[in-house]
């Protein structure tokens, strides 16, 4: 079946059997494989991406289902080749990491998160990404990541000299 | 790729849907996808053809209509969580959306899925047997509607004939000044399937006794139970926790709780009568706080 994906503006044509989740039409026919597949029935986050804006499991939709619609992945977050989005700095910067694997997802969360809400409580982090598991860090720090990007978001648009 | 093949097909609207039913064996229908995709992925289900509803436009909204609220079999679950018309009419569907599923999954589970797949820990499948919502299928040209008390049948099974298609579901209208809900639920992960989960809503009058009130209790049984004698035995009265608890434990000693690796029989007997009695003491205090609901 033939369908049309804009994925991180760009649109792509592809020929896809049905059974075909997006998640591997991502990651063999367009290599991207910055979405990981974990459980693969929609349990563990892993494969999240954005949907117009939206964060949903790429495991659990066909990718004919996807057909016409804009994808966002970890690939298309940052806003130059080399540079990171302010999300992915603040995972570095407060080390929201071990092994890696839930980070794109995590990451592609919060993004949804900030997007609707620039100043999230505590909770409301821990709420957003209670569908993402991550067996190494804890959890602590992906948080206090995720705070302190929202921190820094909100300062980008304070115009010059208020405090 | 993990499921077995299948067809696919993305009817205009619901008669093309509908036909399509009619026309195929072992088809089934698609809209979020957010139950079949994991059973197709466990090739515990292996439809031959999979008829996507999921952009039918028809199908997808929410309306108040007389004394009920409609919502379309489509409307996806992110939607009703932030609808402000099931905020003010169906206090208890806004009370438990963010509960069902995560995020990530209410961006594409519909309503109609949830019910239609009727899995016994279904938090919206819960209210709409505590409330008694009325569910509408279409089959073939045919326009039924069923009661939410006799369209689940067992775990994961329903009313629903093979080539019938749910179109809407009406949640009845508590009209009352004095009203509040309750819910909780027990599970492994926030927002993960249900081990048990209960639901009440109840109406005070001005001397702060029971008039009315609807409790039911979720994935302690291979169905939403309603406990219509908690509801009975109740009314009239001043609820205190003694009360509710005694009525809570008459009403759960013949039920046959499901057990399994995480909660046996007994854990889920316990717990739910545990949570039912919160649920009802929660309703109360809304109510009596006068946390009312403008309608």
């Amino acid at each position: 079946m033939q369908i049309e994906l804009t994925v991180n503006a760009t649109a792509h044509t592809l020929d896809v059997e049905p059974r075909m989740t997006l998640l591997d039409g991502l990651r063999d026919r367009l290599g991207l494989t910055g979405a990981h597949a974990g459980c693969e029935h929609g349990v563990c986050g892993a494969c999240t991406v954005l949907i117009d804006g939206v964060a949903v499991r790429s495991c659990l939709m066909f990718a004919v289902q996807a057909d016409g619609y804009a994808i966002t992945t970890i690939e298309g977050l940052a806003p130059a080749p080399g540079e990171l989005s302010l999300l992915q700095d603040a995972f570095c910067e407060t080390h929201g990491m071990q092994c890696g694997y839930c980070t794109p997802a995590m990451i592609l969360t919060a993004h949804a998160l900030l997007a609707g809400n620039a100043a999230p409580t505590r909770e409301e982090i821990v709420e957003a990404i209670s569908g993402n598991l991550c067996r190494c860090t804890g959890y602590a720090q992906i948080v206090e990541a995720i705070a302190l990007a929202a921190e820094r978001m909100r300062g980008l648009n304070r115009p010059a000299g208020l405090p | 790729m993990k499921p077995a093949a299948f067809d696919y097909a993305r009817p205009a609207n619901l008669d093309q849907a509908c036909a399509l039913l009619a026309a195929s064996e072992d088809a089934r229908i698609i809209a979020g996808g957010q139950t079949l995709v994991p059973l197709m992925a466990m090739r515990l289900a292996r439809p031959k053809l999979l008829v996507d509803i999921a952009r039918i436009a028809e199908l997808s909204f929410v309306r108040e209509e007389g004394d009920a609220v409609t919502i379309g079999a489509t409307t996806r679950q992110c939607v009703v969580e932030r609808d402000q018309i099931v905020r003010a009419k169906v206090p208890m569907l806004a009370k438990v959306m963010p509960f069902v599923g995560h995020a990530a999954t209410r961006a594409r589970g519909t309503v109609g899925g949830s019910l239609a797949n009727a899995d016994p820990a279904a938090e919206i499948a819960l209210v709409a047997v505590t409330l008694g919502a009325v569910l509408t299928y279409r089959e073939g040209r045919a326009t039924t509607d069923i009661a939410a008390a006799d369209f689940f049948t067992g775990p994961m099974m329903t009313a629903l004939p093979p080539a019938g298609c749910l179109t809407a579901v009406r949640f009845p209208i508590w009209r009352d000044q004095r009203i509040g809900v309750g819910f909780h639920e027990v599970s492994a992960r926030q927002s993960d399937f249900a081990f048990v989960s209960a639901a009440a809503q109840i109406v005070l009058d001005d001397e702060g006794s029971c008039r009315r009130l609807a409790v039911s209790i979720g994935a302690a049984t291979s169905l939403p139970l309603k406990l219509t004698t908690v509801g009975e035995a109740l009314t009239g009265r001043r609820v205190s926790a003694t009360v509710a608890r005694d009525a809570v434990n008459a009403a759960l000693a013949d039920i046959e709780p499901l057990a399994d690796l995480h909660a046996s029989a007994d854990y889920r007997r316990r717990v739910a009568t545990t949570l039912a009695v919160r649920a009802i003491a929660d309703a109360c205090e809304a109510a009596s706080a006068g946390s009312t609901h403008a309608n």
